[in-house]
């Protein structure tokens, strides 16, 4: 026991981060399951952190509540985003949804500025948020999440989600409505983004414009391709080691960035399914078998 | 008032134009959207920057050996970062988040080695002369930083319209596949249009470093979106269309601080962006395009 708590003292932050980076990746997954690369994550988690910080601090309403509400905005704002963009295709849509995170930082900046409010705390940002955020609540969403991506893949939509990625117009002709489907995993990716951003809020105690730029969103899209895009556990591979690793590897100093870049272009060059490949799983469960 | 806004927005929108089109080249001669071309920008503007503060060199030869660098750099960027993907055909998705990745390392290691703080030139690089015509002023920088970029877009229009290069480079852009049946060196005309789109960015940098006077790791964030607005509204792939969209943007943005607020100015390509993808997604200058199943 004793041991568990020294390394919780040193750790504990780390594993928290790993815990809403695992969120993040999620929230990407959906998209890219989908085959979509939307890189407005980051703008959807700080939507969900501003919304659910700003009603923990001047509405006093519980974390439960907040964090919710925070989610739901997000969700909103992504469905509202997602009506006119997801019309388009491929690249189209990367370029759409890339200056999202610029966006929502110029609405933080200038919120309180045009309304008269003091609510978002403009470029300084909202401070002494209250810590609300445990690693028990966290496993406890993510484990819900877990549950309710397995549900997901036996289901009907599930099927239509993996259908459109492999080809789209098959699958239109299938009589898969593409692009209600396409909203629906936007919009899941968003929810799931604004929780996290919810949780991170009340575990940083700060919320600032510029946590959410394209950066944030670069490095959400490096936990999911890193893991793998076909099966949802890769994402929480892949953001348990990008958030890990950076703390391995301290002793580069400046250079540390440089790890997400190369492992990006090299998983995508070299291991283009990234590390969880249901193949390989089921083909280890096989062999298993076969003894 | 207005003119002076006029005059602003020529000499920018020319930068803008600039350093789109190496962006659009890309895309148009090989269908990749590479978004690490804001960091070549940024290495052709710290390239020039050492030129002239630690070589001692004028800023007239620091141009030129900052595009040579800037364009060796897009060579090996599509060496290490897109030709693996495109030998095995992969999909649009895996070259976005290659150029993704490759850009991240470019900036961490312009950051590694430059540090994250603002550098600048120093300050008698170039004569600092203010020439008024009536109520408008331009400086000699600002004339310079046009007319440079002009010589440029004019020496691209004749290499891809008037040389061989250019029609293999067009003949690529076309169809890849018959290219290379009909004799067409492939590869090596896509290593000179990396070449060619990095020195562009690198032009580009060096000249908005100069007018600016701040360069640093991230001064490619920003010029991303910029540069994504102005091939889209020029439809992606689409030279004209970029040298168009250079200046429409520039004057938007001109025009939103000068008349409305400057906090708009950096919504402005974002909103302008969204406008354009969801109304006419083939750029102001673009045909309507086949849809491939």
């Amino acid at each position: 026991m004793n041991i568990f708590s020294e390394f919780w003292a040193t750790y504990g932050s780390v594993v928290q981060f790993a815990l809403i980076n695992m969120l993040l990746g999620i929230s990407i997954y959906f998209t890219l399951y989908t085959g979509l690369l939307s890189l407005a994550n980051a703008g959807f988690m700080g939507i969900g952190a501003y919304v659910s910080a700003a009603l923990t601090i001047h509405a006093g309403t519980p974390f439960p509540v907040s964090l919710l509400v925070g989610a739901l905005s997000a969700a909103l704002i992504g469905w509202l985003l997602g009506l006119p963009v997801l019309r388009l295709r491929d690249v189209y849509l990367a370029i759409a949804t890339l200056g999202f995170g610029e966006i929502v930082r110029i609405t933080a900046v200038n919120f309180d500025k045009f309304s008269g409010l003091t609510l978002l705390g403009g470029a300084q940002g909202l401070d002494g948020i209250p810590k609300l955020t445990t690693p028990v609540s966290l496993l406890f969403v993510l484990f819900i999440l877990c549950i309710f991506l397995v549900q997901l893949h036996r289901s009907r939509a599930g099927r239509a989600l993996a259908a459109i990625r492999r080809d789209e117009s098959v699958a239109a002709t299938m009589g898969i409505d593409v692009y209600q489907y396409k909203l629906l995993a936007f919009v899941l990716g968003a929810f799931v983004a604004g929780l996290a951003g919810g949780f991170s809020a009340h575990l940083t105690r700060f919320v600032g414009p510029n946590d959410f730029s394209f950066s944030a969103a670069v490095n959400i899209l490096a936990f999911a391709v890193l893991g793998g895009t076909l099966h949802w556990s890769g994402a929480l591979v892949g953001a348990a080691i990008l958030t890990i690793l950076p703390e391995a590897l301290r002793f580069m100093k400046e250079y540390r960035g440089i790890v997400n870049g190369v492992i990006l272009v090299l998983v995508i060059i070299y291991l283009p399914h990234g590390l969880v490949n249901p193949k390989w799983i089921r083909g280890i469960f096989r062999r298993k078998e076969a003894r | 008032m207005f003119w002076q806004q006029v005059v602003n927005a020529i000499w920018l929108g020319a930068v803008y134009s600039l350093f789109a089109l190496g962006y659009t080249l890309v895309f148009g001669v090989l269908g990749i959207l590479n978004l690490a071309h804001p960091s070549l920008y940024m290495w052709g503007a710290f390239i020039g920057l050492v030129c002239v503060t630690t070589l001692h060199l004028p800023i007239w030869l620091a141009l030129p050996i900052a595009m040579l660098g800037s364009g060796l750099l897009g060579v090996l960027l599509d060496r290490i970062a897109f030709k693996p993907l495109r030998a095995r055909n992969a999909p649009h998705l895996a070259t976005l988040i290659s150029s993704i990745g490759a850009s991240i390392v470019l900036i961490n290691v312009a950051q590694g080695i430059f540090s994250a703080q603002v550098s600048r030139f120093p300050f008698d690089i170039f004569p600092v002369r203010v020439l008024k015509f009536g109520s408008v002023s331009v400086t000699l920088l600002q004339l310079t930083i046009l007319g440079i970029s002009m010589l440029i877009m004019i020496f691209l229009r004749w290499l891809i319209m008037g040389t061989r290069q250019g029609q293999a480079m067009r003949a690529v852009a076309h169809n890849a596949v018959t290219a290379a049946r009909l004799g067409v060196p492939v590869d090596r005309i896509i290593m000179q249009t990396f070449f060619i789109a990095g020195a562009l960015a690198g032009a580009a940098g060096v000249l908005l470093g100069l007018a600016f006077n701040s360069i640093s790791p991230f001064m490619g964030g920003p010029m991303n979106l910029k540069g994504l607005t102005v091939i889209v509204l020029g439809g992606l792939g689409n030279i004209e269309g970029a040298v168009v969209g250079g200046f429409i943007l520039a004057f938007s943005e001109v025009m939103s601080v000068a008349y409305l607020s400057s906090d708009l100015r950096d919504a402005v390509s974002f909103i302008l962006l969204l406008i354009i993808l969801l109304v006419r997604p083939n750029g102001l200058l673009g045909r309507a395009s086949v849809k491939r199943a």
